[in-house]
């Protein structure tokens, strides 16, 4: 069997979240999905409220917690990412913000990414493809077409609800998610810190014509 | 092994009085923290330069030469110098008139500069930091070492036939180091010339710095300036201290909170034990910094930074008086033992000089100034 590396963020506040909830559902299909695929898969959960203090140091220090540091790295060498947030005032959370504010903008380039939100209502559900979709983008991720929002009155509907429903959603964007990871082989890749730019020269010339 | 303390000049309110001391009283302490540093033994004194508020050294030779005439031994150095920002023709000029004046006790450290509107206030794009020290630094480098120099760039205009004037002292270039927090194209440069590299350790966990200077003294070799242990390569550090090691924790502790860069952060206890700041004894302090060397290798250069965050100027001169009189008294016979031969000094005016005349005698043609591969670790050059 070959193995990938799946990193699952969830920026769930309260304990037990129903954020944590929903990632840990779609983790579950996915997996699943993969299995099937004879793919074995390493999961690793990152729980943003357990790294909430470390993630403002980072952004007022510039440098991050050797908690934190691991974190983002596991996530920079992933195959795949599930990321869910819980919806605040029209958007995702601000920790979820600040966490993909601290990890370098080239951190995330080709990672396959689903995402998931919660919350009260199903009236903020779009917030998945106006705030959330153009995040991963600008980061240069993958985002799967199916993105999964859960409110609170999704958790009372049964695998037969029909097409739409909760089970339904979460088994289409894992099988989404599961078919690029995969093919990803970002966890096999080798990353040089110390690349220079192409065309370097330590005596200048580069970026001139 | 030298060492010195370094200063960003802030003007910073005292967190305990709420004062906030006067540009006029701050660029005055600075004079004098300048001084005290030669009166208690440390080897290096190096001024940050800005231009925007709260910092007040703008204009760093001013500042350094009136320190070099009221001192006799200590090095003058910057930390450091924006070669992204200044015209490379003013650097050649002001620092080789500087070691003049100082009888050839300079030396410069590079670096970008991080504030976004300085550059465009000095007509430059900070999107472009590294090509400008690249290009600024090749120009700089060459007015040094060539009579006329005939140039042409990307970010300046163009020189024919002009010559930077007064020549260096002796016909030998100031010595550069090139800081930087994590670009891996400064410490190429850097190793291309054979030039030092300055880590500036204080605000960055070390295992970060350990790559980089890795790095650095991997491509100094490849170079062909010598071995990687021969590289030249300097830290900062940070520290403040009482005989008892709960007195510092408690006078430090609201100059932390409310420091300019950390404060409102991370507690002082995960951020002595994250990065190199050290509040305490100056036994612990000796223990942490007599430490360095087992993570980066025999070095050139320790830097301290004492005066920020709003620290009065008498508890300054205080902590220098423990620095120089305690501390680096015991980091030097630490630093001494079993150091290999090999490794050089921090270099001086007296050891350039020493080593380019012999670089002239052995070989009729110079590469460029570089006098590679000679191995002359002077007398002169010890401290």
């Amino acid at each position: 069997m070959s193995a990938r590396s799946l990193v699952v963020v969830s920026a769930g506040l309260s304990q037990p979240s129903s954020t944590r909830l929903l990632a840990d559902r779609l983790t579950t299909a996915t997996v699943e999905r993969l299995s099937g695929f004879g793919v074995e898969t390493s999961v690793e959960v990152v729980e943003l409220r357990d790294l909430g203090h470390d993630i403002i140091n980072n952004l007022i220090t510039g440098f991050p917690s050797p908690k934190l540091s691991a974190a983002v790295e596991s996530l920079t060498a992933a195959d795949g990412l599930i990321a869910v947030t819980p919806i605040f005032t029209a958007s995702y959370s601000g920790l979820f913000k600040s966490f993909f504010d601290v990890v370098d903008p080239s951190a995330l380039t080709d990672l396959p990414v689903l995402i998931g939100a919660t919350g009260g209502t199903e009236r903020h559900s779009l917030a998945l493809d106006y705030a959330m979709r153009p995040l991963f983008t600008y980061l240069h991720s993958v985002v799967v077409p199916t993105s999964v929002y859960a409110a609170s009155s999704d958790w009372g509907t049964g695998a037969d609800g029909g097409t739409g429903a909760l089970p339904d959603r979460m088994s289409r964007a894992a099988g989404e998610l599961a078919a690029l990871v995969r093919d990803s082989e970002r966890s096999s890749r080798v990353i040089d810190p110390f690349a220079l730019p192409a065309g370097f020269s330590p005596v200048g010339g580069y970026g001139a014509q | 092994m030298q060492f010195g303390i370094f200063t960003v000049g802030d003007v910073t309110p005292d967190p305990t009085t709420n004062s906030t001391p006067s540009e006029f009283d701050r660029i005055k302490a600075i004079l004098t923290i300048g001084q005290k540093a030669e009166e208690v033994g440390l080897d290096v004194f190096a001024l940050g330069e800005h231009h925007n508020p709260p910092f007040v050294p703008s204009s760093p030779t001013t500042m350094l030469g009136y320190l070099a005439a009221k001192t006799e031994r200590i090095i003058l150095s910057t930390a450091t110098t924006l070669i992204t920002t200044n015209d490379p023709v003013k650097i050649a000029e002001d620092y080789a008139m500087l070691q003049h004046v100082a009888d050839g006790r300079v030396d410069l450290m590079m670096g970008r500069g991080n504030t976004g509107p300085v550059y465009p206030w000095f007509g430059k794009d900070i999107r472009e930091g590294i090509p400008l020290a690249i290009e600024n630094y090749a120009l700089l480098h060459r007015l040094w070492r060539e009579e006329f120099v005939n140039w042409q760039g990307k970010f300046r205009t163009p020189l024919q036939g002009f010559q930077s004037t007064p020549r260096p002292l002796d016909g030998v270039a100031p010595f550069v180091w090139h800081g930087s927090i994590r670009s891996p194209e400064i410490a190429e440069q850097a190793a291309y010339y054979g030039d030092g590299f300055f880590a500036n350790n204080i605000f960055w966990p070390k295992e970060h710095y350990m790559k980089l200077i890795g790095y650095y003294r991997q491509r100094f070799e490849h170079y062909g300036h010598g071995t990687a242990e021969q590289a030249i390569v300097g830290l900062g550090g940070q520290a403040f201290m009482a005989k008892n090691s709960q007195d510092a924790v408690t006078q430090f502790r609201p100059y932390f909170d409310n420091a300019p860069v950390y404060g409102h952060g991370p507690s002082m206890e995960d951020f002595t034990e994250q990065t190199p700041l050290t509040v305490g004894s100056p036994q612990q302090v000796i223990d942490r910094y007599a430490g360095m060397r087992e993570s980066f290798g025999d070095y050139q250069r320790q830097l301290f930074l004492m005066d920020h965050a709003g620290l009065p100027l008498k508890t300054v001169l205080e902590q220098l008086d423990i620095l120089g009189e305690e501390v680096v008294p015991v980091l030097r016979k630490e630093f001494a033992k079993n150091r290999p031969a090999n490794v050089p000094d921090g270099p001086t005016h007296a050891s350039l000089v020493a080593k380019t005349r012999v670089a002239e005698a052995e070989k009729p043609f110079a590469l460029g100034g570089i006098s590679a591969n000679v191995s002359v670790d002077s007398a002169a050059a010890n401290q």
